[in-house]
């Protein structure tokens, strides 16, 4: 069972989104709906088991419903149709003081545009999941100091949010999510606001606490490369309707449709893909090199392409301590630039 | 051919038959409520008047350098009230200020929760809309006629004539605070599991603060402006000097009330703004 299942999940804007939802059912389409109803299609029938553990990416242009979707999972908005399980328990169905317990326990989430409270100093941010749920203040400000060290803000405690640069602010964000302590983390369009070399360091970072901390993350993307550097799946989102769910080399290499196709086009598949998607057997004519020269089978196809071009000869590749195969020019060519 | 019906009359005998039934039935009511506001209004005013004016001069000057940490700041606040007092109209400020302070207690403990509920919901808040506009634009003497009637002459009426004058910026203001707090500090309280009371108390008041002081503020010099008024109905205080002034045709009189208003209006508003400001700034 995952972590968390999302079934038959539905929702309509509108003033009567039952009524609109029925419509759809009887074959109306999401523009027909809103040019004769003014109600929106935001979600439609979406099935997806999250596994515990994993950094499950929802991806997806503006409007798609991505946003929509993750905000179901903590129940910020209510589905017209559906069930969201947490464990095994069903989130849409609980009462409001179980569904309070619920997000105090499990369901910590990161903003786009950081949610922070300005009139509280960073500390008093951090330590905010655990204020309302009552913990002590000495207590719950020396975890949120622990957690603003973590996240590499140690002596800006006193500080207020708008005296902040936006990486600081969203660092100050993370924080906020994890001192919370759940074991769920939603991030909705976490790193989004953030110009591209500081958004390229928080998401290193936040690999490297994911590598430590195993939370399950749902985050929230319109970035292909965001998604494929840091998603262990994908799950691709077009107008409220998911059309691919797979690991970030399934949506590389074999796109459901031409959406996808469209889309993983100007990714940069030298660093998204990993050397062993071009794994050949060695070839017997050539003498079997030394384990030193060998490459991981799981570092990306970038890291050996400077060895690579203008030679003939195939480079050694290794997984647990041994050469399992090769990789020449022909074959990360073809990988690399697929169907012309 | 007459157009016109004559609506006149059954509004005018059924409002005055109305006043009549509510002080027949309620006017035990009518005065204890009355005594009750009066005791507090009366209890600032002792504590006020009777207070030797330089521990007035010096709580002002406190008051002042508390809000905005600035000498000079401090030093003006206190002169302007030493001015009150340069001008003769002291125990008249004093009382002013006492029928201010209520009616500004007043308006915030009605305002605000009002504001609060119009933010929270579309439907409260069509309802309340006119209903302030119809207190801002009605002139007080048509409610104080029958506020007189019921609650006797004096401070009483005079409170609740400026609280209706008054209070409508408060619940505007609050209103505005509280609907422009941003979605994701919402979003990010309810979140993390937020109670109704915590996002309130914890996230939209908090948020909203600025506003809901600029709020206090403009209910403040309102009040400031209906002393006028309020002495018409035997509240006394600074307004009776302009009263005086206009009676005896002295228009020195008048001035002299008319600068210890301002100078009274000019002190309140910095302390409070600057107080506002030091809220605003994240500081305690």
């Amino acid at each position: 069972m995952a972590l968390i299942e999302i079934r038959g999940l539905s929702t309509v804007f509108g003033p009567h989104p039952q009524a609109a939802l029925e419509k759809v059912r009887a074959g109306m389409d999401k523009p027909g709906l809103l040019a004769t109803t003014g109600h929106v299609l935001a979600l439609d029938r979406i099935e997806l088991d999250i596994e515990g553990g994993e950094i499950f990416v929802i991806m997806g242009l503006s409007g798609s419903g991505k946003s929509t979707l993750v905000r179901h999972i903590n129940r910020l908005i209510d589905p017209t149709e559906g069930t969201v399980r947490i464990a095994g328990e069903d989130v849409t169905a609980l009462p409001i003081p179980a569904l309070i317990a619920l997000r105090r326990r499990r369901l910590a989430m990161v903003f786009q545009r950081f949610g922070l409270h300005a009139h509280r100093s960073v500390l008093d941010n951090v330590a905010y999941g655990l204020e309302i749920r009552g913990v002590p203040r000495a207590q719950r400000e020396n975890e949120a100091r622990a957690w603003i060290e973590r996240v590499g803000l140690a002596g800006v405690e006193t500080q207020y949010p708008a005296q902040l640069s936006g990486g600081m602010q969203q660092r100050v964000g993370l924080a906020r999510a994890l001192c919370a302590g759940t074991d769920i983390i939603l991030m909705d369009e976490a790193f989004s606001a953030l110009d591209p070399l500081i958004r390229s360091q928080l998401q290193g970072e936040l690999l490297a606490l994911q590598a430590t901390l195993g939370k399950t993350v749902v985050f929230i993307t319109h970035d292909l490369d965001e998604a494929l550097r840091i998603g262990n799946r994908i799950a691709i989102l077009k107008d409220g309707a998911l059309v691919q769910v797979g690991t970030p080399e399934d949506i590389l290499l074999r796109p459901a449709d031409d959406y996808v196709a469209a889309f993983v086009r100007d990714v940069n598949r030298a660093r998204a893909l990993r050397l062993h998607n071009a794994l050949a057997p060695w070839p017997q004519t050539h003498p079997l090199p030394a384990l030193a020269r060998a490459v991981d089978v799981d570092a990306p196809i970038e890291s050996v392409l400077p060895r690579l071009v203008g030679r003939s000869t195939p480079i050694a590749l290794r997984k647990d301590g041994r050469i399992v195969g090769c990789v020449d020019v022909d074959a990360v060519s073809a990988l690399l630039a697929p169907q012309g | 051919m007459e157009i016109f019906p004559d609506w006149r009359t059954p509004l005018r005998k059924g409002a005055n038959a109305s006043i009549d039934w509510l002080i027949i039935n309620f006017g035990d009511q009518f005065e204890a409520f009355a005594n009750s506001l009066l005791g507090v209004l009366l209890l600032i005013e002792r504590v006020l008047r009777g207070a030797p004016p330089w521990a007035i001069l010096l709580v002002t000057a406190l008051l002042a350098l508390a809000v905005s940490r600035r000498w000079r700041f401090a030093l003006g606040a206190s002169a302007g009230m030493w001015l009150v007092g340069a001008l003769g109209q002291w125990d008249q400020a004093m009382q002013t200020l006492a029928l201010v302070l209520v009616s500004v207690g007043v308006s915030v403990l009605l305002g605000l929760p009002l504001g609060i509920w119009c933010a929270r919901s579309p439907w409260v808040r069509r309802l309340v809309s006119p209903v302030l506009d119809l207190m801002q634009t009605i002139p007080s003497f048509v409610y104080l006629i029958p506020a007189a009637m019921l609650f006797g002459l004096g401070k009483v009426p005079a409170i609740l004539a400026t609280v209706i004058y008054a209070a409508p910026p408060l619940v505007r203001l609050t209103e505005l605070g509280i609907s422009q707090v941003s979605r994701e500090a919402m979003e990010a309280g309810r979140a993390f599991g937020a109670t109704r009371w915590q996002l309130l108390t914890g996230v939209q008041i908090p948020l909203s603060l600025p506003s809901i002081m600029q709020g206090i503020n403009q209910t403040t010099m309102m009040a400031l402006a209906m002393v006028v008024i309020a002495s018409m109905i035997g509240a006394r205080g600074v307004g009776e000097t302009v009263l005086l002034g206009l009676q005896r045709n002295d228009a020195g009189e008048g001035l002299v009330g008319g600068l210890v208003i301002v100078v009274l209006a000019i002190v309140l508003d910095r302390i409070m703004q600057a107080g506002g400001a030091r809220l605003q700034r994240g500081g305690t």
